[in-house]
């Protein structure tokens, strides 16, 4: 239904943009700097699906919270914009000679928006926080890890842990919130999760439910004060809608579908007042195997399912091109991708011999591979909402049953999915997906101790060489010893195909001509949000101080 | 009558713990809970976190006691706490959906009933006349079309590209700097599309509902000696036949009181309305069972309610009717 829609949009577009006349400006986004004379002003307005929860960044989960929230807090580290770490509220950091102890210099002219200081009892306060059983968050692991948390000075904390931990300086880039707001107070119901205090570049203004939500500049922020006056975060729950909000201007910058992308953006309307920006998002599709399902037993099986997935038709046909295909499960240019893996190109030939090899062969003639009276057949799952995942079920299921395979298709609602299926083991094989998060510790998705209900090795994954790199590369903290742990994961990860690695795709973003100094960059496009600036001419909103 | 007002709402009672109980179990039968939400497929969650989720909303203990303790608060108005991370409790949240959900419905069905009902009488009047089929049609195009599809379209034509009216959401950004008037006007604009759309789709139900009644009231032999005594045309239509013909109606302004909470989420998502639909719709997905019940429950007595009211306006307008006396005999 939705593709007619658009269809018939798309008739429409031409026919009632025919008579506009081509007001092209030339194009503005010559390289002038930040100027100190009007370059500041204007707001950028934003669209999120679903309202916040709250604004408290460390406990809610929503992406729609964070996405707000991040902007109001900091955290001691952040990545710069080629994903490096560096320091936020930290100016500097030490990390002693057995990797165990972390000792944080903090900034010194940092104040929360209420006026007061920021000192290192805000970082013991949060870090308190986030350990305590009271405090709903969902992000208290990495924290519990530690065992030994120091102030030293007003600006010094020191932090240890039992063994070396890789992902711990990172886990410290979670929100600090500040104590003399939140100390002895129930957080969920404190009035901080409707008008939020931080430390952050912006500061909250105000909330309408289900309506928006609207930051502005932090006047007094450590680094600087944003160019930008103002964010105004939208709340537009549906796709559509959104588009025709960013068609008629009143929605700056906004995700694109790969639909909207390819054909329903080369309008002058379009070309006239937005950019579209594209580089590499941090997610990955695959089909994974149950690895406690004998079928699925024999690498050799899982290899040649591979071999005849067609992971570029499914790019080409469902994502029109947008996106790479997939060969592990790091994103292809960080740090952390080996290229040099085993690479599946599409063969069906190669599967079958394969297949036969593992001693599967079309007995009785009826089209379908069978070995001691058994017929290779399972049930593909995946959940419901997700068209592109359903799509390339049915793409796979095509080209699977031309060497012999047959697959069904099941397709379910999200809760139950997760409850009755891949909590419980009760699949075959699943069309699902992951977050490339910017730790490369694989621990929780590919360690064998992590099979079980609610976790996330689900398919059953087991492989002590690799259980044992993943050790190690989890107490190494130097990047380049520890690439080396995950290279030969990586590797034998091709090797055993647990999954049938599809496609990264692409984040395709539009954005309002008026944004200058935008720069695309592994970390993504928003990273540098303070340097943006709309020139005087062109500023679109006005605001009184 | 008193009698019988006392009487239906003491029947209503076990009515009442009758349709809570069995919503209460069904969204408890629906696979998942709140709880896994947060924990499924997070790796930052520790196990003790999630066991500290389970107790936080009491899921580790019987339904049946769940059930007897959420009554128990209800009893005393308390419909407790969401279990969303917001830490509204269930109350504020509908109190903040409801306003604009009602606005738009009883918008929306006034003007259904404003021109529905003429549309429906006079179909009957010129009963299979080009008029009566060319109402026929358009209203059921109305009721075919799906009202995403028509909203799209919409919100292309009259907000793109002619800029008539805003495409989505209740205020504009300087709804807050405007003079009264000016907010009047404001929300005014941003209703408009929405509403028109809604009754486009919901005429044909009242006007074909209206149309029947007016035929069959026509064949009746009061309005044949109505026309034989002479009277013109005109109060035979409008007062012999059309207050009879409208009694009917009345039933169904009864039956429609608790679909003024309703919302449909679809629509309200096009147009990002935060409305009743979408909260429903959201607590359901996320199981968060104190919400979905709040608003089960208001719907369960707006129903009854309006079915009692239903039936005592039909005592008062239809001199047929007598409720509770039993002296005609």
């Amino acid at each position: 239904m939705k593709k007619i829609v658009f269809l018939l949009l798309a008739v429409l577009c031409v026919s009632f943009l025919s008579g506009c006349e081509d007001k092209n400006k030339e194009g503005g986004k010559t390289a002038e700097k930040r100027k100190a004379e009007g370059v500041t002003g204007d707001a950028l307005v934003i669209s999120t699906l679903g309202d916040a929860s709250g604004l408290i960044y460390n406990i809610t989960s929503d992406s729609a919270s964070h996405e707000v929230s991040q902007y109001i807090y900091n955290g001691l580290v952040k990545f710069d914009k080629n994903l490096n770490i560096i320091g936020d509220l930290a100016e500097s950091w030490e990390i002693s000679d057995d990797s165990k102890t972390i000792t944080f210099k903090l900034k010194k002219n940092v104040k929360w928006h209420d006026g007061e200081p920021f000192t290192a009892d805000d970082v013991e306060f949060t870090y308190k926080f986030m350990i305590d059983n009271s405090t709903p968050t969902s992000y208290d692991a990495d924290f519990r890890l530690v065992t030994g948390f120091q102030v030293i000075d007003p600006y010094t904390v020191r932090i240890s842990y039992a063994e070396p931990f890789a992902p711990a300086l990172l886990s410290w880039s979670m929100a600090v919130i500040p104590k003399h707001l939140l100390e002895g107070k129930e957080a969920a119901k404190s009035s901080l999760m409707r008008s939020p205090v931080g430390t952050g570049m912006y500061r909250f203004k105000e909330w309408k439910s289900g309506e928006s939500i609207t930051l502005e500049a932090n006047e007094d922020y450590f680094d600087g004060r944003p160019n930008l006056d103002r964010l105004i975060f939208r709340i537009i729950p549906d796709l559509n809608t959104t588009f025709m909000e960013l068609l008629n201007g009143s929605v700056d910058i906004m995700g694109l579908t790969p639909t909207q992308w390819v054909k329903q953006t080369d309008t002058a309307l379009f070309t006239n007042s937005y950019d579209k920006y594209t580089y590499l998002a941090p997610s990955y599709a695959y089909i994974g195997y149950n690895m406690k399902n004998p079928l699925f037993e024999d690498k050799r099986i899982r290899q040649a399912l591979t071999y005849a997935t067609p992971k570029q038709e499914i790019i080409d046909g469902i994502l029109f091109g947008e996106g790479v295909p997939a060969h592990g499960p790091y994103k292809p240019g960080t740090l952390w991708y080996n290229d040099n893996v085993k690479k599946y190109e599409y063969s069906p030939e190669k599967a079958k011999q394969l297949l036969a090899e593992a001693g599967w062969a079309d007995s009785d003639g009826d089209g379908i591979l069978d070995k001691d009276g058994k017929q290779f057949s399972f049930t593909l799952m995946t959940n419901q909402g997700n068209s592109v995942r359903t799509k390339i079920a049915e793409t796979v299921q095509q080209n699977w049953s031309k060497i012999g395979i047959k697959v069904e298709i099941r397709v379910l609602e999200w809760a139950s999915f997760i409850n009755e299926y891949i909590d419980k083991g009760k699949f075959d094989a699943v069309v699902m997906g992951w977050n490339i998060v910017q730790d490369p510790d694989p621990y929780d998705v590919w360690h064998s101790s992590k099979c079980g209900p609610k976790m996330l090795n689900f398919i059953c994954y087991s492989n002590p060489e690799v259980d044992q790199l993943i050790d190690d590369g989890r107490h190494t903290m130097n990047p380049q010893e520890r690439k080396k742990y995950y290279d030969r994961f990586q590797e034998i990860l091709a090797e055993d195909q647990p999954y049938t690695f599809l496609y990264v795709p692409n984040a395709l973003v539009a954005l309002s001509k008026r944004f200058r100094e935008v720069d695309p960059a592994p970390a993504g496009i928003t990273y540098n949000l303070e340097e943006w600036y709309v020139p005087a001419g062109e500023q679109k909103y006005r605001f009184e101080k | 009558m008193l009698r019988y007002i006392a009487k239906r709402l003491a029947g209503m009672i076990p009515l009442f713990i009758g349709i809570t109980l069995i919503s209460f179990v069904v969204i408890h039968l629906a696979p998942g809970d709140p709880a896994q939400f947060i924990a499924s497929m997070n790796p930052k969650l520790s196990e003790t976190a999630y066991q500290k989720f389970v107790k936080m909303y009491e899921l580790d203990k019987p339904v049946l006691e769940r059930y007897i303790n959420w009554l128990g608060k209800f009893a005393r108005f308390d419909f407790g706490e969401s279990f969303s991370q917001d830490g509204k409790t269930v109350m504020e949240k509908i109190k903040e959906r409801l306003p604009v959900t009602i606005w738009l419905n009883v918008a929306g069905m006034v003007l259904i009933f404003l021109f529905a009902l003429p549309l429906g009488v006079l179909s009957a009047y010129y009963k299979d006349s080009l008029f009566d089929k060319g109402v026929t049609v358009f209203v059921f195009a109305g009721f075919a079309m799906p009202t995403f599809w028509l909203a799209l379209l919409c919100m292309y034509y009259f907000g793109v590209v002619k800029g008539w009216f805003p495409i989505s959401g209740l205020r504009s950004f300087n709804y807050d700097y405007l003079s009264t008037f000016g907010k009047i006007a404001d929300i005014a604009k941003h209703t408009f599309m929405p509403v028109v759309i809604s009754v486009f789709g919901g005429l044909a139900g009242i006007s074909r509902f209206a149309r029947n009644s007016m035929l069959d009231v026509l064949k009746e032999e009061y309005v044949t000696a109505a026309r034989a005594r002479g009277l013109n045309e005109s109060r035979v239509v409008f007062t012999h036949a059309l207050k009879n013909a409208l009694l009917p109606v009345v039933t169904i302004i009864g039956l429609s009181v608790p679909g003024l909470i309703g919302g449909s989420v679809i629509f309200e998502s096009i147009f990002s309305i935060p409305g009743m639909g979408q909260l429903f719709y959201q607590s359901v997905m996320m199981r968060d069972y104190p919400v979905v019940m709040g608003v089960l429950v208001i719907g369960a007595m707006l129903t009854l309610a309006g079915n009692l009211i239903a039936d005592i306006a039909y005592a008062a307008v239809d001199p047929r009717i007598r409720y509770g006396s039993k002296k005609s005999n």
